[in-house]
């Protein structure tokens, strides 16, 4: 057989072969991997996967946990949801027996067991004496908007242990702290996923935990009530992709650790940064042409979107995301 | 000595000579090169925009595929973007295959493939090793593992990045599966694609490509690729797309070939030979 004669007989095999044969599973495959992201995307797992250098993500419900582990102790960066935090634990003692020294919060939805996670460690200052005479978790890092939410929740809403309310804040900028021979920056980014988020970037380990403005199981989630604008989170997006280099052919290099979903790289950041700006642009579209919130719903700006990142269901739905960039944009 | 103790061994051996065709396996290494006479327009000069016939995409692609702008790919983020597994054959290279061996039992624990071009390394692991959590990272070329089916290597791969099922704006998903097979004759290799798509696919994507053996393996592409933004003054944030309704392209393609719009925009009723008695009935 030379070479000339198998393109024929290979498209006649591969018909034959192939066509018929794998229909029904590959029609399976498909409904799994639909069952497989929406797993993903409720989190129901809880894994932990070292990412790079001193940095962990322990995949749990409510989000991803990230830690960073060293001599000094163990920084964590979110908290899971309630009930899930004895789990989260567990994970962290599997990677370090240091006390949990920080725990930083990238925005005011990843807090909601920040008194069981704090607790579990013990704050620098004071050193042996301090945990004993003052009784304090490890020390709690957040933008002030986070504590400012935190400590004035609207009525009817389940005010918050004092335990878990960060303990040292910070305005503008960024918050640096040197930890386990790295620097690692929280840094503010206004208006986004609400009026309090951070992105935390582990300088030598080339690690960014992105918080809610990079979620990879849904549309980012823009919490207008609590300060959040489409903007923000594009801005925030934009600046992940400012600090991630790849390490070969757009792959690898800097990893980002979205607040919900797998771990990704810079090529993944990109590839939602390019999708919430078109979607974005779609909908300033039409509000410059004066439509309506309906309208702009009716002419499905995300449709091509949604078989990957939308819901009709569960908290964060695609009509909600339309509209929340729709009221960013000055619709009425 | 007893009789048993010479056919003892002789029973084994025959039963290791004839052993099911499940353990059969041929010998894929060496350096290969592409033969391009198949699909010759889609790889080499390149798809032209709007031609999304034959591949079974769904309405969601289709939609993606009209809104992406050809300059998107001059974004600076985007100009190292590679082919994935599911794509790279189809493009230029050269393809290495060499093996990993378990030095005690011989047998083999991996077979790597290297695609010059776009320097791009593939392990499909043959060890029996599982696909690692779904929260794992994803790149290119994904998680390989292989088996041999008689004397056809069968790969599995997941963990494939976002890219294309054709480099005209046809978009594939990062949740791709793909099962890929290479059927050796002589000195020369099929490659068989199967690609599934929960996301942008209404049915399986089958592709095929050749390659003959290069018995003259010393050129060697390297591709370093660093991207940079060459345009003072561009808007870093902004991303190049269609409106909806506004792709300028929309009647290139079809009025070039004479073809409908709706055989240009594809799906998978493109992909069989029945197709084409429907496009003479529309002419």
């Amino acid at each position: 057989m030379t070479a000339k004669t198998i393109p024929a007989l290979t498209l006649a095999a591969a018909a034959a072969f192939f066509a018929l044969g794998p229909a029904p599973q590959a029609r399976a495959q498909q409904a799994k991997g639909k069952q497989q992201a929406k797993a993903a995307a409720k989190g129901q797992e809880i894994g932990t996967l070292k990412v790079q250098g001193n940095v962990y993500m322990i995949v749990a419900p409510g989000g991803n946990v990230v830690v960073q582990t060293g001599d000094w102790g163990v920084l964590v960066v979110d908290t899971p949801a309630e009930g899930a935090s004895d789990a989260v634990i567990a994970e962290i003692r599997k990677l370090s027996s240091k006390p949990i020294r920080y725990l930083i919060n990238t925005s005011m939805d990843h807090t909601a067991t920040n008194a069981a996670i704090s607790r579990a460690g013990a704050p620098i200052t004071g050193g042996n004496l301090g945990a004993v005479a003052f009784d304090n978790g490890a020390t709690i890092v957040a933008h002030e908007n986070v504590l400012g939410r935190m400590s004035n929740v609207p009525e009817g809403q389940k005010v918050p242990n004092a335990d878990s309310l960060p303990t040292t804040t910070f305005n503008e900028g960024q918050k640096e702290i040197f930890f386990n021979d790295e620097p690692v920056l929280a840094m503010f980014q206004p208006k986004a996923h609400t009026d309090g988020d951070s992105i935390v970037f582990f300088r030598r380990s080339d690690v960014i935990a992105a918080g809610d403005v990079f979620d990879m199981t849904s549309f980012p989630k823009v919490d207008l009530a609590k300060g959040g604008n489409i903007e923000g989170v594009i801005k925030a997006l934009n600046i992940i992709l400012d600090l991630c280099v790849p390490r070969h052919e757009q792959e690898g290099g800097t990893y980002v650790i979205p607040g919900r979903g797998r771990l990704t790289d810079e090529h993944d950041v990109l590839e939602y940064r390019d999708m919430v700006t078109i979607i974005r642009d779609r909908v300033k579209n039409l509000v410059g042409k004066g439509q309506t919130l309906a309208q702009v719903k009716a002419a499905k700006p995300t449709y091509e979107y949604d078989a990957r990142w939308g819901s009709t269901t569960g908290p964060w739905t695609t009509d909600m995301f339309v509209e929340a960039v729709y009221k960013s944009l000055g619709g009425k | 000595m007893s009789l048993l103790k010479w056919t003892r061994p002789l029973v084994l051996l025959t039963a290791f000579v004839a052993a099911p065709s499940a353990s059969a396996q041929v010998d894929l290494t060496g350096m290969w090169n592409p033969q391009f006479t198949e699909d010759q327009p889609e790889r080499i000069p390149g798809p032209e925009l709007l031609d999304y016939a034959g591949i079974p995409l769904n309405d969601f692609a289709r939609k993606w595929a009209l809104a992406w702008a050809p300059d998107r790919l001059g974004l600076q983020e985007h100009q190292c973007q590679v082919h994935t597994a599911a794509y790279i054959h189809r493009g230029p290279l050269a393809l290495r295959i060499w093996e990993e061996r378990d030095p005690q039992t011989q047998n083999i624990t991996a077979i790597h493939m290297y695609t010059s071009t776009y320097e791009q390394n593939r392990v499909v692991y043959m060890d029996g090793r599982p696909h690692p959590p779904e929260y794992a990272a994803h790149t290119w070329q994904g998680f390989s593992t292989g088996k041999w089916d008689g004397n056809v290597l069968t790969v599995h791969t997941t963990h494939i990045k976002q890219g294309w099922h054709r480099r005209n704006g046809i978009p594939s998903s990062d949740l791709i599966d793909l099962t890929d097979h290479f059927v050796l004759h002589g000195d020369a290799i099929t490659h068989i694609s199967v690609v599934t798509d929960p996301v942008y696919l209404s049915e399986p994507l089958i592709k095929s490509e050749d390659y003959v053996r290069n018995t003259n393996p010393n050129g060697n592409w390297l591709w370093p690729c660093e991207y940079v933004n060459e345009l003072p003054g561009s808007d870093r944030a902004k991303v190049p797309h269609y409106l909806p309704g506004e792709n300028p392209f929309m009647d290139e393609f079809r009025s070039k070939y004479k073809l409908s719009l709706d055989a240009v925009l594809g799906g998978p009723e493109t992909m069989y030979p029945d197709y084409m008695e429907k496009l003479k009935v529309a002419k």
